[in-house]
């Protein structure tokens, strides 16, 4: 199966050009830290001279902890998403090296789905370090979090992730440009980001994910299975809609 | 049936037409050099019979296929070399081989050996665990050939091979072309005249996307070979060779003569009659011979001559 061939190079490449290695590092700093910084803050806060000035701080709790490291893991998801993934088939397009492969029998389906497999590779393997590096500190400075839950939280959190790497492997098809496509996967992020914002239209696109994430973590047990399906359907027509133009473009 | 074979083919690019109805047929196991001058039309042809670009109108068929249609087909009996390969410079070679290998599904032990082989083709085997992003314009040439060759393709097409060589370069990239004469169907398009002399059987010219004409190399030179001949006599003869140059020239079957001290450029209407004559006219003048020969075209003349024969056509 040449899908398995072409994601085997893929991860080959992942661990040579340092790309795993930064996003687990970004991913684990952030992990890490999130539990730690709201742990510390009061007290680095107090270290300070302050002139006078109280400053009351509340105490910290294990949600502010959970809260700063979905905030962190969402935004930060997302910038490497957009950054990682944008060049992936412009760069191949412009530097020669798809039509080097593509003249062999390396379907273009296969060429596509391997990009989007690594990069699904990359994000699960540092979200779970990420993940279990933070579980640990916020059960040394905090308590112990429940395993599904977490388990649950950092699934919705990946897939928020994917969601805008499958958009943005998209734009990636359209161009030989990474610049371009870069510009086009931003206007495609603020176009649902503005939909977001269109009354109770946000309960069902991506962004849900995350505050479903959130209260999971709180108990609570209101699914958002809506933008559960809207987002697996954002990444399986963006996928499909790259194969559909690249299927048919001169390289 | 013939290797490729292609029939009115165009290709327009908004109002840029870069082939204007190509029709082109090239037989089995020949080396096929695809002559013409920059922006002719030769990388877009290739691109199309390698199915990278589509045809706006018109078929060709690789391999019995008809590209225009559905190109995919075709790909484990060609091998392709771009102008200027591209690879992943974070692999090594053997890395990047055997890469291909696993895409063409070859098994493990074959695959191996056909790396192993390769390397040694390509002269690349001290240098097989390097990173390819340190390698020169002839190890990298010389890497995209032997990739083009890892499947043992019916049909090999090279885009200018050798254009961007420096002469030792140039010399290896040929040394290995040559060698594949009589394996493989051999399509190679550039602009270096010298580069189709040595290694093309046939030989086809494009000039603003048309054909200009296709023939055995041979059958080319000769079809346009200029008919004449050039005489040189000794010292002596140099008074001679003036008298006989004015008789000579007034003979039916010579077209013009031109001397230049020992030496006398005979340019002939018929050259059988001429290749009789001259020999004896030279006897009978009593002039010293030291050389007689018969000027053959080179392709450059023959390039040259055709395109600009072209040019002029409205």
């Amino acid at each position: 199966m040449n899908i398995f061939v072409a994601f085997r190079k893929e991860w080959l490449e992942l661990l040579r050009s340092y790309r795993l290695l930064v996003v687990a590092i970004v991913l684990v700093f952030f992990g890490l830290t999130s539990p730690l910084f709201d742990k510390m803050m009061p007290e680095i806060l107090s270290a300070f001279p302050t002139g006078g000035i109280t400053i009351q701080m509340p105490a910290p709790t294990v949600g502010d902890a959970i809260g700063q490291y979905i905030k962190n893991m969402a935004q930060f998801g997302l910038v490497l998403a957009l950054l990682l993934t944008v060049g992936t088939i412009a760069q191949e397009k412009d530097k020669g090296t798809a039509a080097m492969m593509l003249v062999k029998p390396l379907p273009r389906g296969s060429f596509v789905l391997s990009k989007y497999l690594g990069i699904t590779a990359m994000f699960a393997i540092s979200l779970a370090i990420a993940a279990i590096g933070c579980y640990y500190y916020t059960m040394l400075l905090f308590e112990t979090l429940d395993v599904v839950h977490w388990l649950a939280l950092n699934g919705l959190i990946l897939l928020y992730t994917l969601v805008y790497a499958a958009l943005t492997l998209f734009c990636s098809t359209l161009t030989r440009s990474q610049v371009v496509a870069g510009g086009l996967a931003i206007v495609l992020f603020v176009i649902l980001g503005a939909i977001s914002s269109i009354g109770t239209l946000g309960k069902y696109l991506p962004g849900e994910l995350v505050n479903w994430g959130m209260r999971v973590m709180q108990g609570d047990t209101t699914a958002s299975w809506v933008s559960f399906g809207v987002s697996v359907g954002l990444i399986a027509v963006s996928l499909l809609a790259g194969w559909l133009v690249f299927r048919r473009q001169e390289l | 049936m013939p290797a490729i074979r292609i029939e009115e083919l165009r290709k327009v690019f908004g109002s840029f037409v870069a082939l204007d109805g190509l029709s082109l047929s090239v037989d089995e196991g020949v080396v096929f050099g695809f002559l013409g001058p920059n922006g002719a039309g030769k990388t877009t042809t290739i691109r199309i019979l390698t199915s990278l670009a589509h045809a706006t109108s018109g078929h060709a068929w690789v391999a019995g296929k008809d590209v225009t249609i559905n190109g995919h087909e075709i790909a484990r009996q060609i091998g392709y070399l771009p102008e200027d390969p591209a690879f992943y410079n974070w692999m090594n070679p053997r890395e990047f081989l055997d890469y291909i290998g696993r895409v063409f599904g070859m098994p493990s032990t074959e695959r191996t050996a056909r790396v192993k082989e390769l390397l040694a083709l390509a002269g690349l085997e001290e240098a097989a665990k390097r990173r390819i992003g340190g390698f020169s314009r002839g190890m990298r040439q010389r890497l995209g050939l032997a990739q083009a060759l890892f499947n043992h393709p019916d049909i090999l097409f090279l885009d200018e091979p050798a254009s961007a060589l420096d002469p030792a370069g140039r010399k290896e990239v040929l040394e290995f072309i040559e060698q594949q004469r009589g394996q493989c169907t051999v399509f190679m398009s550039t602009h270096i005249l010298a580069d189709v002399d040595r290694v093309c059987d046939m030989v086809g010219i494009i000039n603003r996307g048309k054909l200009v004409t296709a023939s055995p190399r041979e059958a080319l030179l000769e079809r346009y070979a200029i008919p004449a001949f050039e005489v040189e006599v000794d010292t002596q003869s140099m008074v001679g060779i003036s008298q006989w140059s004015e008789s000579l020239g007034r003979q039916p079957w010579v077209k013009s003569v031109s001397v230049d001290g020992q030496v006398a450029r005979v340019i002939v209407n018929n050259l059988e009659v001429a290749k009789r004559e001259l020999l004896a006219s030279i006897a009978q003048a009593g002039l010293i011979l030291i050389r007689y020969e018969i000027l053959r075209s080179s392709l450059e003349d023959v390039f040259l001559r055709l395109v600009e024969q072209e040019e002029v056509r409205p």
